[in-house]
């Protein structure tokens, strides 16, 4: 495809959609519904400035500690678990147990435990987007191939470097495949760990303008999430494209022939 | 017994590079268990090419995972050099039929050769030198930068070879390396195997189901039964060393030589498995 064409995909559909939603919301009178430009011009006025600092970076601060942590913790206790049998076998049932929780009912549990600051909002995130990653870890541990594994065996590549040659870069199409998943669940617990007890960030910004009616604001604060949440989502393709090529190639070929 | 009268009597040197000895293994299933190699003994001396044929079936694949430490025998003993194989030896490097799945597909051409060497700590400098040899002695100096993926089956198999090459075995142990790869590949693939012996003296078993190859490749041919496995012919093969495609398979030592094998794995297939099976029935039946 053309880097044109590319443009046009991309934008395409969203400037469709403003110009219809600037057609059906023209001559309406709804307080709750503002319009595509007054959007635009409060987008500019509520999170550009002083908000963007106190509001929006920490925010972002904290959901990238989290995601770091939640990926990081991930692999390497996915690793551990998904190449030691009895510790698998120990751990599986509970882990299951364990992601079964909606994560958001840790909030009020982890307040208590860490208090109310940017420790408990980033345990938070953890303790929601650690999962995807951590079992798929284990499962494409567990599903490594076993003639490379006897390759490797045979070789005498043990140890570290057997997890550095072969067991990490054969799970990474597991780990991201989990990642991708990690990175809207740390969103979400992001804006949620900020609605319960906070005096800034964007989940407590857009409680509050909702409280006070501050709907354009409010409808702003919404699409400054969109907006974090497509920047994950092209910082992740760029980095899974340098990171899985081989992979993608692979894939290509096997499905051509 | 099922083992032939017709074992060459070699002249045995000193140690012998390769030594099986009463190598036995019993699957454990579910429901009972099952012999895949019953008894194997035979003698691979320092610098020898011998294929092992047997019919489908007959646990070569067993027979090798045994002899290169991946897999545990029931009895008996492997020994490599003298010394006893409990893991996978040092010396030992081995060359899977399937070539898809023993590359590291994140990995170029080259990284694959060098990768047993950085493992083993080889300096940089001598690890080039080797990863540029076995990469040339397998005809595959301009596709370093490839992927494996990339390359067809014959090339990915010439790949899994010069990483063998490089590692610089003892022994080295190919099960049945060329079966998933197309018939003119093959062909050049056997004259590589039968050049890198030559130039690397290196002590090669080649397991196989393709009677033709075994000739044409050994220099003595083992002749297995089918499961539960014993020897049932060590045949030397008394071709020129020079062999090549076109003559040396139009040799009527080498039609003999084949017929011969192929008389003797239909020989195999029929006659003691009936008793066996019966045999193995009456004991599950206790």
């Amino acid at each position: 495809m053309s880097p044109l064409k590319r443009v046009a995909y991309f934008f395409g559909l969203p400037i469709v959609l403003i110009v219809l939603w600037w057609a059906l919301s023209f001559g309406s009178t709804n307080f709750f519904v503002p319009k595509p430009f007054e959007l635009a011009q409060t987008l500019w006025t509520t999170w550009i400035g002083e908000r963007f600092f106190e509001d929006v970076l920490p925010s972002l601060g904290r959901l990238a500690v989290g995601l770091l942590f939640a990926i990081g913790l991930g692999i390497v206790l996915g690793l551990l678990i998904g190449s030691t049998r009895w510790l698998r076998n120990l751990l599986e049932p509970m882990l299951e147990f364990f992601r079964a929780i909606p994560p958001p009912v840790l909030v009020p549990l982890l307040m208590l435990l860490i208090g109310v600051n940017d420790s408990m909002k980033v345990a938070v995130i953890i303790s929601g987007a650690i999962w995807p990653v951590l079992l798929n870890t284990v499962e494409g541990v567990r599903a490594v191939d076993s003639v490379l594994n006897d390759s490797c065996r045979s070789y005498g590549i043990r140890g570290f470097a057997r997890i550095r040659y072969f067991v990490l870069p054969a799970v990474t199409p597991q780990i991201m495949a989990g990642v991708r998943q990690s990175l809207s669940i740390g969103l979400i617990l992001m804006v949620i760990s900020e609605m319960f007890a906070s005096s800034s960030g964007l989940g407590f910004t857009i409680v509050q303008f909702q409280r006070n009616f501050a709907i354009p604001e409010m409808w702003s604060g919404i699409v400054v999430l969109g907006l974090i949440g497509l920047g994950l989502a092209l910082i992740f393709q760029f980095v899974e494209r340098r990171v899985l090529h081989w992979y993608h190639g692979l894939k290509e070929i096997t499905h051509d022939s | 017994m099922t083992v032939s009268d017709t074992t060459v009597n070699r002249p045995v040197k000193t140690v012998p590079m390769l030594s099986v000895r009463g190598l036995q293994k019993i699957y454990k299933v579910p429901g009972g268990e099952v012999e895949a190699v019953r008894d194997l003994t035979f003698d691979l001396a320092e610098g020898e090419l011998v294929c092992l044929v047997g019919p489908s079936g007959s646990g070569k694949t067993t027979l090798l995972k045994c002899i290169s430490g991946l897999m545990e025998q029931t009895s008996g003993t492997v020994e490599l050099a003298g010394s006893k194989v409990t893991g996978p030896p040092k010396s030992m490097a081995v060359v899977f039929q399937e070539y898809g799945r023993s590359l590291f597909p994140w990995m170029t051409v080259r990284g694959n050769v060098e990768l047993p060497l950085k493992n083993q700590k080889v300096p940089k400098a001598e690890r080039t030198a080797l990863v540029d040899a076995a990469l040339k002695s397998v005809g595959l100096d301009h596709v370093p930068k490839s992927y494996p993926w990339q390359l067809s089956g014959g090339m990915q198999q010439r790949v899994a070879i010069a990483r063998a090459v490089a590692y610089r075995p003892q022994v080295l142990l190919m099960d049945e390396p060329f079966a998933a790869v197309d018939a003119q590949t093959r062909a050049d693939l056997e004259d590589l195997i039968r050049t890198i012996w030559k130039q690397l003296g290196v002590t090669i078993l080649f397991v196989t189901h393709d009677i033709d190859e075994s000739v044409y490749l050994g220099e003595r041919v083992i002749v297995l039964s089918s499961s539960p496995t014993v020897v049932q012919e060590d045949l030397k093969i008394d071709l020129p060393a020079e062999r090549d495609q076109l003559n040396t398979r139009a040799l009527p030592r080498f039609m003999e030589l084949r017929s011969h094998v192929y008389a003797e794995i239909q020989r195999a297939k029929l006659g003691p498995v009936t008793e066996q099976i019966t045999a193995q029935r009456k004991a599950a039946r206790k």
